[in-house]
This record gives C-alpha cells, sequence and structure tokens, in this order.
C-alpha cells in the first residue's frame, strides 16, 4: 500500500502533522493536472454502458472509491451491487456521510481502507453490526475526517489545488488521527488545518437526468456531488432516465455535471433504491430495517445478500426480488404524496 | 399537573433556548422536534437548515437522514453539504445540537469510539459525521442526552468534537473561532450550562422531582451549582400539544424513551 505521508516526508517541507492518519490518495495538483490534460474526454461523445462494463472497464482492484449522494440518499445502488457481485478488493473509500453504501461495500468485503466521516451507521435507523464488526475487526485501515473536511478535501480538488485550510477538527483527536497538518495563515496568522486534496480514482453518482454524453440535472441538494464530480478521475453517472441532449440545452442552468467530467453513462431506473431519490421515490425502509436485522447472524446475513445481490443477475433482478413495480409505486407515493 | 416523559420534557426545554429570527442547523431526532416545536410556538421564523443542504423547509414530518427530501420539501432553499459548512464557518449559525457517546465536564464529545486502539477498537461508533464541524464553527452548541455516569464521565475515550477542551483559551489556542463553544446540556434530570470563567458544566436547573443527589450520583465527575438553583419548567400544555399531534404524532422520537 502506498500512503501520501511518506511522499510528503522527502519534500524538504516544513510541515507539522496534526495527526497520524494515512494519506490514501495523491493529492498532488500537477499529476491532476496531467491525468486530466491526457484522460479526460473533451468530445462530446456517447457514454451509454452497462453497469456490467462501467464496472468492469472502470473500476479495479486497489482503486479508491467515492460515492455521491447521501448514504441512503440519491446513491449509486446498481453499481455498488456489481462491485459486490465481481468481487471488486481492496479498494479505498471516502466515507462521507456514508451509510448503507458503506454497509453494501463492507457485506461484499470490498473496502480495506477508509477515509471517515461517518460509517457504520444508518442515523435515526440504528449501527449496522455487520459493519461494526468489521471495522472492530481491524481489518479496514481508517483516517479519521469529518463531513465538510471531506467536502472540502473533494472541493481543493475540484479547485485544481493540493489542499484547503479549514477551521474544523482544530484540538480534537479526531485531527490526531487525520492526515491533516497544521498550519498559520500568511496573512493573518491564524492557526488552520490544511487537509489535502481528495481526488479518487473513481466517482459514481446518481442523478435523476442525464443525456447520452453525461450532462447531468440533479433536483434537490446536491450534497457534495458537484465537487466529487470534478474531482473523481474515472466518472460513471447512472441516472434515473436518460434524456435528449435538446431538454439539457433547454434549461442550461441546471446543468450540475457537464459532460466533459463524465466517463460512462448508465440509465438505471428506480437507481437509488432502497435509498431515497428526491422528488422519484423515498426510502424503503422495510427493506433496510431486514438488512439489518439479517446481519444479527451470518447465516442469515448470507441468505440476505444471495438472495438480494449474488443470486440475481442485475439491479432489475434486485428489484424483482424486493417487490418490482408494485412495491416501488408504493415508495413513489410515499414521496410525491408525502407521508402523511 | 401534565403527565409527560422524559423525551418530550428534553424536547421543550430546548425548543426555548431557540431564538426567533436566529439559524440553527440540526440532524434527526431530538434536536430536529426541538426546532420544528420552537418554530411553532416561540420562534416562528427560527432558520433550520440541514448539513447536506437543506435549507428552511417545512417539515412535514421527521426527516430519517439528514439528507433525506423531507430535509427540503417546500425550503427555501436545496443546496449542498459545503455551502451549509461554509455558512457555519463564516459564523451565520447561531445554534446546533449534537449528542455523543461520552461527554466531559468541558463539553467534549465522544461519538467515535470507545477503547484504546484506534485501528481495532472495542466499540466502533460512527465517528464525527457533521457533529466536529457545526461543535467547532456554530456560535452555540447544545446536547439532548440521557444522564448517567457511564456517558458523563472525567475522561473520554476520544474527542471527536471539542468542546472547551482542556479549559478556558483551549478553544482560542487551538485555532477555533473565539466566542463559539458548548452552550447548554439538556439531560432527563436538569438543565447544564458552562461557568464563564473555567468552562466547566454548572447545574442551572433541576426537573421536577429530580434531587441534587441523584444528579451527583449520575455524573462522573465533579459539577458546579449556580448559586439560586431553580426548578426547571416543566412543559407546558401547549408545548405538548404542538409536540403530539404536529411534530411528532407517531411518536417516532417521543415514543423512544
Amino acid at each position: 500500500m502506498r500512503y501520501y505521508n511518506d511522499l510528503m516526508k522527502e519534500r524538504r517541507v516544513t510541515y507539522k502533522p496534526a495527526g497520524k492518519g494515512k494519506i490514501f490518495t495523491d493529492p498532488d495538483a500537477d499529476r491532476a493536472r496531467l491525468y486530466f490534460r491526457d484522460q479526460k474526454p473533451r468530445k462530446m461523445t456517447e457514454k451509454v454502458t452497462t453497469v456490467q462494463n462501467a464496472v468492469s472497464e472502470m473500476i479495479n482492484d486497489g482503486d479508491y472509491v467515492g460515492v455521491g449522494g447521501f448514504g441512503a440518499n440519491r446513491i449509486p445502488t446498481a453499481v455498488l451491487h456489481e462491485i459486490v457481485r465481481r468481487k471488486k478488493k481492496n479498494l479505498g473509500l471516502a466515507g462521507h456521510t456514508a451509510t448503507h453504501d458503506f454497509q453494501i461495500l463492507v457485506a461484499g468485503g470490498c473496502i480495506n481502507r477508509c477515509d471517515i466521516a461517518y460509517i457504520v451507521g444508518l442515523e435515526a435507523r440504528g449501527l449496522s453490526k455487520m459493519a461494526r464488526r468489521a471495522v472492530e475487526s481491524g481489518s479496514i485501515e481508517l483516517t479519521e475526517w469529518t463531513n465538510a473536511a471531506v467536502t472540502w478535501r473533494y472541493k481543493a480538488a475540484a479547485m485544481g489545488l493540493s489542499f484547503l485550510p479549514v477551521r474544523c477538527m482544530l484540538g480534537t483527536d479526531t485531527a490526531k488521527y487525520s492526515g491533516a497538518v497544521e498550519m498559520e495563515c500568511p496573512f493573518t496568522g491564524a492557526k488552520y488545518l490544511a487537509v489535502p486534496a481528495l481526488y479518487p480514482d473513481v466517482g459514481i453518482i446518481h442523478v435523476h437526468r442525464c443525456d447520452v454524453y453525461g450532462n447531468s440535472q440533479i433536483d434537490g441538494i446536491l450534497i457534495a456531488d458537484q465537487d466529487l464530480a470534478r474531482a473523481a478521475k474515472r466518472l460513471i453517472i447512472t441516472t434515473e432516465r436518460l434524456i435528449p441532449n435538446e431538454v439539457i440545452r433547454r434549461e442550461p442552468a441546471k446543468t450540475v455535471i457537464p459532460y466533459y467530467l463524465v466517463d460512462a453513462v448508465v440509465e438505471v431506473p428506480f437507481g437509488s433504491y432502497p435509498g431515497n431519490m428526491p422528488y422519484e421515490y423515498f426510502s424503503d425502509e422495510d427493506h433496510l430495517r431486514d438488512w439489518m436485522k439479517a446481519e444479527n447472524d451470518p447465516h442469515t446475513l448470507k441468505d440476505f445478500l444471495e438472495r438480494h445481490i449474488y443470486g440475481v443477475k442485475d439491479f432489475n433482478g434486485y428489484l424483482d426480488a424486493i417487490g418490482g413495480i408494485a412495491r416501488l409505486q408504493e415508495l413513489r407515493n410515499l414521496e410525491t404524496l408525502v407521508e402523511k | 399537573m401534565m403527565e409527560y416523559n422524559n423525551m418530550e420534557l428534553m424536547i421543550c426545554l430546548a425548543s426555548r433556548y431557540l431564538e426567533d429570527d436566529s439559524i440553527v442547523v440540526v440532524g434527526t431526532g431530538a434536536p430536529c422536534a426541538a426546532a420544528m416545536l420552537a418554530q411553532k410556538i416561540y420562534s416562528p421564523r427560527l432558520m433550520i437548515m440541514f448539513e447536506a443542504g437543506g435549507i428552511g423547509p417545512l417539515l412535514p414530518s421527521m426527516p430519517i437522514s439528514v439528507g433525506d427530501s423531507r430535509t427540503f420539501y417546500r425550503a427555501l432553499g436545496a443546496s449542498s453539504m459545503p455551502d451549509i459548512m461554509e455558512t457555519c464557518q463564516r459564523g451565520l449559525v447561531d445554534y446546533t445540537f449534537l449528542g455523543g457517546a461520552q461527554i466531559d465536564c468541558y463539553g467534549n464529545i465522544n461519538s467515535t469510539m470507545i477503547g484504546d486502539n484506534h485501528q481495532a477498537p472495542k466499540v466502533r461508533f460512527p465517528g464525527s459525521g457533521g457533529a466536529n464541524d457545526l461543535g467547532s464553527l456554530c456560535w452555540k452548541t447544545m446536547m439532548i442526552t440521557p444522564q448517567d455516569k457511564r456517558r458523563f464521565t472525567e475522561k473520554i475515550d476520544f474527542i471527536t468534537t471539542p468542546g472547551y477542551l482542556t479549559g478556558p483559551g483551549a478553544r482560542e489556542e487551538a485555532g477555533l473561532p473565539p466566542g463559539s463553544g458548548p452552550y447548554k446540556v439538556i439531560t432527563n434530570l436538569c438543565v447544564i450550562g458552562f461557568d464563564d470563567q473555567i468552562k466547566k458544566m454548572k447545574v442551572e436547573s433541576i426537573h421536577p422531582g429530580r434531587t441534587r443527589e441523584e444528579i451527583i450520583e449520575n455524573t462522573g465527575f465533579e459539577l458546579l451549582w449556580v448559586d439560586e438553583l431553580e426548578e426547571s419548567e416543566p412543559p407546558r400544555k401547549e408545548e405538548l400539544d404542538i409536540l403530539r399531534n404536529e411534530v411528532d404524532p407517531y411518536r417516532y422520537i417521543i415514543g423512544r424513551e
């Protein structure tokens, strides 16, 4: 495993690490520029593919992955399941607001290192016993951060920089187990922490609609996806629906992710299931509860994963297994009529 | 005399601290209920924000995630996490609410782990999430929490979120924004503030039917007490009616007791 802490030591820069956490990704802005110059598509070509092809061609064992949305809201579930089905190994993860996405990847044994802002929990739903066991066993390398810190690490990368100064984490153990560095403002002398830019190998984001080139629209909150899309070296977009380019051109202000950031486009209706998709469908709380309950016992968990991930061919197979259109319609009603 | 449970009591007390025309960032659960209640009774113009980007929603019901669609239902804005966090960092957010597994006398909070081996902790919790950011960058941090010896402890295993760290001046020394920090801790037994000088927890009022001894018994460190200790004002009828009928009709939060 290559850590960028060592690289920093080699440089003749005086710096004071605030923490002993490992830095899993290269924050170097010049290397990122070269990558973006040489590897990012300038040409507006069709990028529509399948989940299977996107995962097999764009996600390699050992890659560092950033997942869009917020844990169980607007998440790219189809790609996460395919990563598990293909038994991808030794992935790094930006555990940024990670809840059900983390749960899926840990269930598949896919992660060996994680930048933590939030993991093992599912917010008001409680904690994932399985994810917790995996973390407590020591099988995943952990570096602590915060939601804002990871967001700003994406932002630093999106800005084409190698770090940003921040005012969170100061004085805490969170900083001591992070990869942040103490610094002084050159203008005011204020104490800040410098957080390294986070350029993930792969970003995976689920959007409401995009065209075949990847020009994407998102309805509702963006969480950190405008920056993740720009920070990621490769970007997979899954979309509720494909739309004509003409629709994009009619309202250009709605384009959150332009085509030149995107490497693959996959249409996946109900693609955030069992997560919430704003204005489309609410989260399937029963299913999420069933999943957590299955974690009480390794055998029931194995059966559960077999039934919903390993034993089905693709995401549509999963949707069939959870009740198909009838269930999805219920969730859509829940979202659009607003629960009374 | 109205009947009420601990959760209802804590939510009602918390709601009274949220001033009108101020901004609060909340999570799910009791803090969200307190903010909704405040908005419906005391502070109709209270601006509620969620860290994932929701700005000023007309909450139709309890969100289950700080990023679900209810957090920007009929909102004034649907923004982003960097925008909300930067708004906190700019000094525009007055209040926030946090929870945790352990808290010490300076209001430092642990929501990361129990044990001493970070790579393989005895018990792992979710970690900071946005807690450290909010506790670092908002002006006044409040907690709603049950009080017992395990939770209110002399030494916490991990400082996830800064309170007053090691005492007076420590936040500023660390580089945290001057003038920010813990404000109130609202428990099932009492309301606790922080001493202006030494920045340690100071009990301000005891809930009806609770005693000083009970509070001492349930605290793992020495508490300060204000000279004129008051009894906390129990939930008013209007508060309970709105909390039960409008804020949390399905008792998701208030039924959790």
